[in-house]
């Protein structure tokens, strides 16, 4: 690959606006390695989904350039780049009553030939994404029947199906439990280390953010506050600023970093 | 999937055949098929006028079912079809203005009064989905709150050029509002399947992308689907076939409402499947519907517009009650 040496996906001086606003996004210049897993945090409105949006070629910058793999992101051929990047929503809204694993396997369509089926090789790899997403038993139920959480895992099981080298998701564990929030972060962790799969995630789980991801980037009023380890980042008065409250604290016990708000 | 497409193929095709046989063989008028070549009352009879209006109804029922079907997947409702997005409404002022100022000529070929209606068609369907759309979203209770609207002003529209038009004129629009398929001879059934069957193509050409919008319109993208291209291809494509079949038939209701449905409970949501079975259950559907409508009463004929409006609107309100189960997210 001749764009090995320069990181995976790139903005540079980014900027959005959409119709009739001020911008949203504002000279964001980041850069996403292959195997990492990168957390956006800041606060509602802060323009983390614009951001994520952008990067997944839903919105288009007003100035600035997003490079994949040292590409212009509009250059690529739509199905060629959706094997590269997959996208997660906070939630699908369809409202026919598709099977979770009909909706797994429309993840397969940038790997399926235009005018066919998926293959059997697709189902397997559908199932497969299904049981790495935890859900594995909804398969055969109807998405509009299931619950939010489930419905965040099977879209998430979607993207997976999508065999995507950077990955995308949109506060993708905001719907699920503890246990499942946990296995979520464990599968990521694992298909970035065994496959090279990067991700961007927005998070408002700062405690989650803190255990596992490799980078954070804080934004507050689409502007890139800062971006580092999440050591660096996870500090009280760098936390207590972007999100507008005095009483944000973190502490170190052990090699976990625990953040609260006082009383 | 493969399998449930010619799963779905096989079984609706045999209804579909089923459907014709009745409909060919139930009339006012009873056919002897044992005399059908010897006997030219009933030859006359059976290819002038029973046949056409047979085609003409697997024509018009098949256009509307897969119209209805790509409208539901493009604006993920699944109340959605031409009649509830004002596009028959559209047509059929547009085929009923071009009848009232007399209008039978034809451009390269086709009838004014199909371009007519195909222009009716678009600029209805162009203006609910403007109007429905806040920013990049179609508001779904905005949509067919527009359609609905839109289509009551068409046919108010419609009722006033009948109103002042010349009487034969009146007549004639009369006759759309009501739905028919009434056609003598067998060459308008050819016009409109020339300009039909590219039609139907295309939109199976589509069943893929309408499929990944059906799910989610931001996950199709991100798939690789281009969305503003397949919205305005099916989106053109669909106000054509509705023009056409207005200015052919009228005004039929329900069809492209129900006719999916019916193909989704039986083989499921794929696109890919729902698109080619609407099609060809559209066909059964509307040529049973006629059929009935020739032979409940003892003389006369109800229009099949009646019929398809009295069994899709109670259908219309059931798919309206399950649709707060299933929308409730």
């Amino acid at each position: 690959m001749s764009a090995a040496a320069g990181p995976l996906m790139e903005t540079r001086h980014l900027a959005y606006a959409y119709p009739g606003g001020a911008n949203a996004i504002h000279d964001v210049s980041l850069a996403i390695g292959a195997a990492s897993l990168t957390a956006l945090i800041g606060s509602n409105g802060s323009g983390k989904s614009t951001l994520i949006r952008l990067m997944a070629g839903l919105l288009r910058p007003t100035s600035g350039d997003i490079m994949l793999e040292g590409k212009p992101l509009q250059a690529w051929q739509p199905r060629l780049r959706a094997r590269e990047i997959a996208y997660m929503p906070q939630s699908t809204m369809t409202v026919f009553p598709f099977r979770a694993i009909d909706v797994v396997l429309s993840g397969r369509t940038p790997h399926a030939p235009q005018f066919g089926f998926e293959s059997g090789r697709d189902r397997v790899i559908a199932l497969e994404a299904l049981q790495a997403a935890g859900a594995a038993h909804l398969a055969e139920r109807s998405v509009t029947a299931l619950s939010g959480g489930e419905k965040q895992m099977v879209i998430l099981a979607r993207a997976l199906a999508q065999e995507p080298r950077v990955l995308l998701l949109d506060e993708p564990a905001a719907a699920l439990d503890l246990k499942h929030r946990a296995e979520m972060m464990r599968t990521l962790a694992r298909l970035r280390d065994t496959r090279g799969l990067s991700v961007v995630m927005i998070t408002h789980d700062l405690q989650l953010t803190a255990c596992i991801f490799d980078r954070i980037v804080a934004l507050r009023c689409g502007e890139v506050t800062a971006q580092g380890h999440p050591e660096e980042i996870l500090q009280s008065a760098l936390l207590a600023e972007l999100y507008d409250d005095p009483k944000v604290r973190t502490a170190r016990i052990g090699d976990q970093t625990m953040v609260w708000v006082d009383k | 999937m493969k399998a449930t497409l010619i799963k779905a193929m096989v079984i609706l095709t045999l209804v579909l055949a089923a459907s014709t046989a009745v409909a060919l063989t139930v009339g006012s008028q009873k056919i002897d098929f044992g005399t059908l070549w010897s006997d030219p009352f009933s030859r006359t009879l059976f290819f002038r006028l029973r046949l056409p209006r047979v085609l003409m109804g697997l024509t018009i029922g098949a256009s509307l079912a897969v119209t209805g079907a790509a409208l539901q997947a493009l604006f993920r409702n699944p109340l959605a079809d031409p009649y509830t997005l004002g596009i028959s409404g559209g047509g059929a002022l547009g085929a009923s203005l071009a009848i009232a100022l007399g209008w039978g000529a034809r451009v390269a070929g086709v009838p004014l009064v199909f371009l007519a209606s195909f222009a009716g068609a678009i600029v209805a369907a162009t203006l609910v989905r403007a109007i429905a759309r806040t920013g990049a979203v179609v508001l779904p209770g905005a949509l067919l709150l527009s359609g609905v609207v839109v289509n009551l002003v068409s046919l108010a529209a419609v009722m006033t050029i009948e109103y002042v038009a010349a009487p034969n004129s009146s007549l004639e629009i009369l006759r759309w509002i009501a739905g028919s398929l009434d056609v003598i001879g067998i060459a308008p059934v050819g016009y409109m399947l020339i300009l039909l069957v590219p039609s139907w193509l295309v939109l199976l050409a589509f069943s893929r992308q309408l499929n990944l919008l059906a799910i989610d319109e931001d996950t199709a993208t991100t798939l690789g689907v281009n969305v503003h291209r397949t919205e305005t291809v099916v989106h053109t494509i669909c106000s054509l076939i509705v023009g056409v079949t207005v200015a052919m038939g009228g005004t039929i209701g329900f069809v492209g409402l129900i006719v999916p449905h019916a193909v989704r409970l039986m083989f499921g949501e794929d696109l890919r499947v729902v698109l080619p079975g609407s099609l060809l259950l559209g066909a059964a559907f509307l040529v049973l519907a006629d059929a009935l409508g020739r032979s409940v009463m003892p003389s006369g004929e109800l229009p099949v517009g009646a019929i398809t409006g009295l069994l899709g609107g109670p259908a219309f309100l059931w798919l309206l009650r399950r649709r707060r189960q299933y929308a409730a997210m």
